[in-house]
Parts: structure tokens; C-alpha cells; sequence
């Protein structure tokens, strides 16, 4: 027994005849890269905007901070996140309580309905929202105002209301998975015992299931609230004609606007530090709110809930469900194909005015589009793959080494989630635009960095989740067989985990290919991107070819999503 | 007086994977105030939902549910009393206390929805806590206590509001073998202070026995015997209800010229006699591994296949005709493995041979 007196595992490495371990290798390469991609931008930023040639210079920061444009872009920022995180958790918790709780018929189909405006690209939807209710040409307000013979739309898109709406329609789905899983995870005795106490249903509703999935609600709310803060696409398509800024908007503008002048990046940095400072005051100010306990919820022996019977209520309950989808995911699904085979924008939806040039030239005709396509699919495809093994690399890092520092690995891998992404291509263009004597501006990879820096919180919840499912001793019975750390990983380990791999791929590729926000300030004259294309081609006044390049996103995007669904359900199954 | 009574209760799921399966079928029953009446069963037998159409969780198929003169549901009439409206005591499998209230708060829910006065609020929840050994842990959240200390959390706050009637759902068998048994002695107590109706619900026969004045052992939905616990395990009216009350052996024979053949016996017959009614012409005979003496000659010929010293007694296994049979033998008479030896059968049960269910109902019962 010689080696029982060799303890420590630095004497038992001496013997080994290594000096580092593959455990040691993955951290350093991990952090190393955590580093490059995310700390190195943020930290440009911050240094950008304070210091003036090596010396603190706080001068920018305050002229910026009172300026009362910027502090208007502030307010509306506030406001709009503010109606947004509440409308859109209210609108998510009735909807998954009704689903989850009440004997309405249809479930299945409204379930993954409800999920349809949370892959659906907000700055499409606030596109499609336009054409239906800007105030003098949107086909509704056109209907509604030859119906009254007035002159008054019936309602505004272009204001802050309107872009208030349209966040509703894609971030209360956030709360309403949130919630729908806690209401099925959570044991249906902890109702019961409150009716038997002698508690009727309201008050069980009151007393027990609401203060239950408070924590649920804590988490999708604050996922809105981020997401909304750092916004870009809807108040950018439904504000920028009336002047209506936020502070991503803003920011955006202010880099626009100076064609890229170090000058005017260096104003977007300074807006870009106020939007983060905002960013996390509003997530403390929510945690005070709603003080989030963890609750174990986890049901024991499984029972059906016991349903809530809404009996009259049953039919005007349906009614308002399918009226409500029909309202945020038909209605701007079908303009924007209408528009898209229409023949010139402004003309009656008529069948008589529709063709299919639109999507030839997008497909076959037009060299931006066509490049815009390849662009996207090269940029989603190498994001996802490169972001994919990194992230499963730091996951496994994080989850099955646990080495010290790890805490570092979780905090930088998962600033991004909350870092706006605005906010991040700022970063990434002052980073990688020859301040360290690489210039990649204006070229592809500068908007690869950027994606894989902001999507790497994606992939490492989802590696460190299937990670978690396979247990350590498996990897130890590998090893007690005679294969070394490394053969373990790769024979016993990535096996198990490549569904939840291919899974993480896709939960990349998707939002890659519809992202706006970042591309929008990274593009180059070639490297456009889908929503850059569908943005420019907009903006130019040439809406059907939007609409119909905007089509043609969806379509990739629904396939997309299909095939995550079927590689999902097969790990379901087994 | 009656006070649970159940008459011709039936409830029907459909499910999707199966279709039709009925739960409950047919069932009746009348539980004595102040009784202590287990419902036994396998895991789908239909015990739980019984309970459950008791509480009010689930309606009736058809048939009618009175608690003492009060009818609760009566199908044909479509009158359905909510659970909260029946004023019962309820403890569940899995505990059930609320993890966002203390466990002053837990136990006192029930009195705050009854809107009682702070003061009777308070004097009621101690004498509850006191009864249940919680005393001193009001402040605490479940979460900061024990398994058996949450149940203890359930069973105080199904107590509190003093109700007649006590459902009881499986209610220890989510603790350690150690607990439940002290647990056990804790229900028997409150019941003797408080005379409540309980109705209990296990699938744990040594805990129905020791906690029932009398008990039912159901199967697919319908009752197949009510007994006091003795009367139970000395007569189990088929071999279902022998085979779900201790360990069993089954040994299949055939009949001819008053003779019992095992099967696969090679014309050897076992020293015992035919009951008077029995009539068929093949029978399972129904014995406990306790019941059978090893001796070294006479009874019925067989050999030792193995030997188990498991501390308080010794088992062998052992080939009768073409079926192993289980001996435990609280003396040891020497045998070792192969040796021969002779059985002999102390009490013998005589079922019919006709009766066995299709394991794949069974299986098709477990979904609900």
C-alpha cells in the first residue's frame, strides 16, 4: 500500500509524471476564452468611457448623463419595461393558470401555440404591426377609418403604447412556461390539503397556488424585464419616424449617425454603461419586490390536479384564448406573407394584386439578400457549432471538475444573458477594431465573436443541465477500467450528452438567424445578415421585399424549430 | 351509527393510452364511528381513489357517499358536496405542508378559513402542536425539518378544527422503517384521546393489522374481503387475499380418488384430507413458510435446494413436486443443502384453481 501514504494529489500527479491533469487544461482554456470573448468587451467599454489617453476623464459620462435627449431615452426606457414586465407577466400567469388549472378544452394545441411569439423575431412582429396599425396607411386603421368616415385611426402602433404592446406579445411568454411548469411539476396535494382545511377554490388559488409559483413568476418577470430593458428591434421599427427613443435605440443612433467615428462609438460606449447600470438596478429593485424563495415543489406520488370546473365561463374563456392568438400570432404571420406577395406596397390585399416576384428576388435575384441568406446560415451554423463545444467544455468544466475558481467561469459565461446586446457589440466593435492591433471591423468574424460571446449562456445552462443528468459514477467505472480522464470523456461522457449537444446547437442557430441588434452595429458592407437585410430593405421603403425576405426567415426559422422539437421529444422518449 | 357509508359506488376513468378503466367497482361499505378501517391493496387497486371520492376529490361514477345522516354525493341525483365542504381530516402520502408557511401558519390555515377569533386560533393550534410532539417548532419552515416532523405538521393540521372523520392516504410511507413505527403509536394514541373515524389507506398489511379495528383488502376495483385483522389473516377468503397478507406458498395439486397430487409429483400424494365442499378436481393449496415443518423422516419427500441463516430463523427452499416452496424453521434440525428431508403441512387453505387474473389487466390498471 504504498500509495495510501501519498495523500495529496500533487504527489500522486509526481508519480503520474505529469504536471497537469486534463482537468487543469480545460480550466485554463476556458477561462482563457470566457476572457477574450466576454471580459476583454465589457472591459473596453468601461475603459473607453472614463479614461481619455491613459487618464481618468469622467467628462464625457457627465456631458452624455445630462443631456436631456439621453435622459429622455432613459425615461422611456424605464416606462417601457416597466408596462411591459407587468402587462406581459399578468397576461403570461392568466394564461398558464387557465391552461394548467381550469378544464378548457383545446389544451395541447393553445400550449404550443403559446410558445409560437417566443421563437417568432419581435422586430418582424413589430414590422407586421406597422403595416396593421401605423396611423394613416396600416390596413386596420385604413378598414376602421373608412368604416367611421373619420379621419382618427383607431389606434397609434407608432408610439409608446404600441411598442408596449408589441413586447407584450413576445415576452409574456417567458412567464407563461415559467409558470406552466410549475403548476405541472407542483404536487397537486398541497391544493388539496388547503381544500379539505376547508378552503373553496378562490381562496386555494389566493392562499396556496399563487404564493407557490411566486418564485416562477420571479424568474420569468425578470427574464422580460432584461429582455425588454435591452431591447432594440420594436422600439427601432415603431419609433425612430416619431423620434421615440430608448437607450438602446438611442445608442444605435448615436454610432449611426457619426458613421462610425471613434468619437460617436465613444458617446455609444457611455450610453451603453448608463443602460447597464439601469439594467441591474432594475433586477435589484425586482428582487427586493419580489422577494423569491425557493420552494420545493416537486410532486411525490402523481395525481391529475384536481381541475377548476369554469362551466359558463368555459365557451367566453375559449373565445378570448383563440381570439387572443389569433391576434398575436396569426394576424401578423398572414400580413406579412400578404405583403410579401403583394405587388407594390399600398395596394388592397387582393388576390388579383399578388405575385411571387417578391420571393424570387429575394431568393434568386437580389445580390443583398442572397448574400444576407448565406450570411446568416454561415454565421448561425459556426456560432452555434464553435459556441456548442465551448460552452459543453466550460459546463463540464463547472459541473463534473469543479475546480476553485469556477465560480469565475459561471459569472463570466453568464454576463451576457443580462449584458444588452447592444451593448455588447459596442464592446466587441472598440475591442476588436485595432485597438489590439487586430482589425477584424467590417469583416464577418467580428460579428462571429460577437455571437458567440452572447449566446454562450445558452449553451452552457443547456450542456450544464444534461451534464447534471449523467451521473459522476459513470465516468469513475470508465477510468476503474483503465481508460485515462480524457478517453472517459470522450467515449462514455460526450455520448451520453451529444442529444442534449445537438439540442444546444440549436438553441443557438435559432436565435442566430434572426438576430438584429448586434449585426446591426457589426455589419460590413458584404457581411449583412438576415435581420439587417429585412431592417435596411425596410427602412429603405421597399416593404414588400422585406416582407417577403422577412418570410422567408420565418420559414428557416419554423424548420429549424421543428427539427429541435423532434431531437427533443426522441430524448423525452428513451 | 354508521359513519362513513358507501353505497354501490362505482368511478370510471378514460384514458387516452387505455380507455375505459373502472376504479372502483361496485362498492360497499359501512365504517362504524370512532373506527379505525384500513383500506388494503396493491398499488392500483383502487383503494386510493376510494379514498379519494370520500374527500370529495373525484365524483362519482354512480352510487352515493353519506357521512352519518349527511349525504355528500349521491350520483343519480347530481348533488356533489366540495371537498371543503365536508369538514374532514386529511394526511397525504406526501406530506403536503406548505412551503411557504410556518408551521404555526400550516396547522392554523384551517381555523383562519373558518375565521376564528385569535385568541381560540392560538389556544387551538398549541394543543394541536402539543399532540403531536411539535411543540416549541412553530416558528420553523418545513423545509428546516425532518420527514417525520413535516408529517407531524400534516397530521396537526388535520386534527385541528377536531372533525370527525380523518383520511389518512398512505401517510407513513415516506418515512424510514423506524419512524413509521413510531408514527404508528402516535396515530393509535390520538385516535384513543380523540375518537375520530379513520379511514387509512396502505398498501403495508402489518400496518393495517396493527392499526385496524376492522380492515377491507381490495383488487381491481372491487372489495374481496371485510375483516376484523384476525379474522382476516386466519380465514383470507381467496388466494388473493392470503397471498397479499404475509408470505405465501402456492402449491398446485390435482384430485383423484380422494388423493392430492403436486404437480409434477410422480404419483407421490401428500398426507392430507379434502375439505368436505371442495369439488373440483384441482386446487391451489395456500400455506405461510412458518407453518411447514422440515423433519427428518416421514412427510412428504423432498430435498433441501438451499439454506439461508438469516439470524432469528433459518430458510430452506425447497422442490414439491414441480414447485419451490419456502420453510422457515426457528430451530435448526441440522439439514444442510441437498440433503433429504420430509414436509410437512400444519394448516393447509384450499382455493379453487379457476381463479387468476390476466396480468396485463393489472398492468393496464396501473396508469390510474
Amino acid at each position: 500500500m504504498r500509495t495510501s501514504k501519498l495523500r495529496g494529489k500533487n504527489e500522486l500527479r509526481k508519480l503520474d509524471g505529469f504536471k497537469f491533469d486534463t482537468g487543469q487544461i480545460l480550466l485554463i482554456i476556458s477561462v482563457a476564452i470566457l476572457i477574450v470573448t466576454v471580459a476583454l468587451p465589457m472591459l473596453m467599454i468601461i475603459y473607453n468611457v472614463f479614461f481619455y489617453k491613459w487618464s481618468f476623464d469622467w467628462k464625457l459620462f457627465a456631458q452624455m448623463l445630462t443631456d436631456p435627449d439621453n435622459l429622455m431615452a432613459m425615461w422611456n426606457t424605464i416606462k417601457i419595461a416597466f408596462f411591459v414586465t407587468a402587462l406581459g407577466t399578468l397576461v403570461g400567469l392568466f394564461f398558464a393558470w387557465l391552461i394548467g388549472r381550469s378544464d378548457i378544452p383545446l389544451k395541447g394545441l393553445m400550449k404550443s401555440l403559446f410558445v409560437v411569439p417566443y421563437m417568432f423575431p419581435p422586430f418582424i412582429g413589430a414590422m407586421a404591426w406597422g403595416l396593421l396599425l401605423s396611423p394613416r396607411s396600416g390596413y386596420i386603421n385604413k378598414l376602421f377609418m373608412s368604416l367611421t368616415g373619420g379621419r382618427t385611426p383607431l389606434f397609434n402602433i407608432n408610439s409608446l403604447a404600441g411598442i408596449v404592446f408589441v413586447e407584450i406579445c413576445y415576452y409574456f411568454p417567458f412567464v407563461f412556461i415559467q409558470v406552466s411548469s410549475a403548476l405541472e411539476r407542483m404536487d397537486p396535494t398541497l391544493e388539496e390539503s388547503a381544500r379539505i382545511a376547508g378552503a373553496n377554490q378562490m381562496t386555494v388559488i389566493r392562499k396556496i397556488t399563487m404564493p407557490l409559483v411566486v418564485p416562477a413568476i420571479a424568474a420569468g418577470a425578470m427574464l422580460i424585464l432584461i429582455s425588454s430593458l435591452s431591447h432594440f428591434g420594436v422600439p427601432a421599427i415603431l419609433g425612430f419616424s416619431r423620434n421615440i427613443f430608448t437607450l438602446p435605440t438611442k445608442i444605435y443612433e448615436l454610432i449611426y449617425r457619426s458613421a462610425g467615428s471613434f468619437e460617436g462609438i465613444r458617446r455609444g460606449a457611455s450610453l451603453s454603461v448608463l443602460l447597464v447600470i439601469v439594467v441591474v438596478l432594475a433586477l435589484a429593485l425586482q428582487r427586493r419586490l419580489l422577494q423569491a424563495g425557493h420552494y420545493d415543489i416537486i410532486r411525490g406520488k402523481s395525481m391529475r390536479p384536481m381541475l377548476i370546473k369554469l362551466r359558463r365561463f368555459k365557451i367566453p374563456m375559449l373565445v378570448i384564448c383563440l381570439l387572443f392568438l389569433g391576434i398575436i400570432v396569426v394576424l401578423p404571420l398572414f400580413i406579412i406573407f400578404a405583403v410579401g406577395f403583394l405587388k407594390a406596397y399600398g395596394l388592397p390585399l387582393k388576390l388579383e394584386n399578388m405575385t411571387v416576384e417578391n420571393f424570387k428576388n429575394v431568393l434568386f435575384v437580389s445580390k443583398m439578400a442572397r448574400d444576407a441568406i448565406k450570411n446568416s446560415f454561415f454565421l448561425s451554423i459556426s456560432a452555434g457549432i464553435i459556441t456548442m463545444l465551448v460552452g459543453t467544455m466550460i459546463a463540464y468544466v463547472i459541473v463534473k471538475i469543479k475546480p476553485k475558481g469556477k465560480g469565475i467561469l459561471e459569472v463570466l459565461g453568464l454576463l451576457p444573458y443580462s449584458i444588452p446586446g447592444i451593448v455588447l457589440a459596442v464592446g466587441v466593435i472598440l475591442t476588436w477594431s485595432g485597438a489590439l492591433h487586430i482589425n477584424l471591423y467590417n469583416s464577418i468574424w467580428i460579428i462571429l465573436i460577437a455571437y458567440i460571446a452572447r449566446y454562450m449562456a445558452f449553451s452552457l445552462k443547456s450542456a450544464s443541465a444534461s451534464l447534471e443528468q449523467v451521473h459522476n459514477s459513470l465516468e469513475e467505472a470508465s477510468r476503474s477500467c483503465g481508460a485515462s480522464h480524457f478517453e472517459s470523456l470522450l467515449d462514455v461522457t460526450m455520448p451520453l450528452i451529444r442529444p442534449g449537444m445537438v439540442a444546444g446547437f440549436f438553441l443557438i442557430f435559432l436565435p442566430s438567424m434572426r438576430e438584429l441588434t448586434t449585426s446591426l452595429l457589426l455589419y460590413g458592407p458584404f457581411t449583412r445578415t438576415l435581420g439587417v437585410a429585412i431592417y435596411s430593405i425596410n427602412e429603405e421603403g421597399n416593404t414588400v421585399q422585406a416582407c417577403a425576405l422577412a418570410g422567408v426567415t420565418i420559414l428557416i426559422i419554423i424548420a429549424g424549430e421543428f427539427i429541435l422539437r423532434l431531437i427533443t421529444r426522441e430524448r423525452k422518449g428513451r | 351509527m354508521d359513519h362513513v357509508i358507501l353505497k354501490n359506488v362505482t368511478k370510471t376513468f378514460v384514458t387516452k393510452a387505455f380507455g375505459k378503466v373502472t376504479a372502483v367497482n361496485n362498492v360497499n361499505l359501512n365504517i362504524k364511528e370512532g373506527e379505525c378501517f384500513s383500506f388494503l391493496g396493491p398499488s392500483g387497486c383502487g383503494k386510493t381513489t376510494t379514498l379519494r371520492l370520500i374527500a370529495g376529490f373525484e365524483d362519482l361514477s354512480s352510487g352515493e357517499i353519506w357521512l352519518g345522516d349527511q349525504p355528500v354525493s349521491i350520483k343519480n341525483k347530481n348533488f356533489y358536496l366540495p371537498p371543503e365542504k365536508r369538514g374532514l381530516g386529511m394526511v397525504f402520502q406526501a406530506f403536503a405542508v406548505w412551503p411557504h408557511l410556518n408551521v404555526f401558519e400550516n396547522v392554523a390555515f384551517p381555523l383562519r378559513i373558518l375565521k376564528k377569533e385569535k385568541s381560540v386560533v392560538l389556544d387551538k393550534v398549541k394543543q394541536a402542536l402539543k399532540h403531536t410532539n411539535l411543540s416549541g417548532l412553530e416558528e420553523k419552515f418545513p423545509a428546516e425539518l425532518s420527514g417525520g416532523q413535516q408529517q407531524r405538521i400534516a397530521l396537526a393540521r388535520a386534527i385541528v378544527t377536531n372533525p370527525k372523520v380523518l383520511l389518512l392516504d398512505e401517510p407513513l410511507s415516506n418515512l424510514d422503517p423506524k419512524l413509521r413505527e413510531i408514527m404508528r403509536f402516535e396515530i393509535k394514541d390520538l385516535q384513543k384521546k380523540f375518537n375520530f373515524t379513520i379511514v387509512y389507506v396502505t398498501h403495508d398489511q402489518t400496518e393495517a393489522m396493527a392499526l385496524s379495528d376492522r380492515m377491507l383488502v381490495m383488487d381491481m376495483g372491487v372489495i374481496q374481503q371485510i375483516d376484523t385483522p384476525t379474522n382476516m389473516y386466519n380465514n383470507p377468503r381467496n388466494k388473493f387475499v392470503y397471498g397479499f397478507l404475509g408470505l405465501s406458498n402456492f402449491l398446485k395439486v390435482n384430485l383423484s380418488d380422494g388423493k392430492v397430487y403436486p404437480v409434477g409429483s410422480d404419483g407421490v400424494s401428500i398426507d392430507c384430507t379434502i375439505p368436505v365442499d371442495f369439488s373440483e378436481d384441482q386446487a391451489i393449496l395456500a400455506s405461510r413458510p412458518n407453518e411447514i415443518d422440515l423433519l427428518p423422516e416421514g412427510g412428504y419427500p423432498a430435498r433441501i435446494k438451499s439454506r439461508l441463516f438469516l439470524s432469528d430463523y433459518i430458510e430452506y427452499r425447497v422442490d414439491v413436486g414441480q414447485t419451490e416452496i419456502r420453510i422457515q424453521s426457528y430451530e435448526d434440525k441440522g439439514f444442510k443443502d441437498g440433503d433429504l428431508c420430509g414436509v410437512k403441512f400444519n394448516r393447509l387453505k384450499w382455493y379453487s384453481a379457476k381463479e387468476e387474473i390476466s396480468e396485463a389487466e393489472r398492468e393496464r390498471r396501473k396508469v390510474i
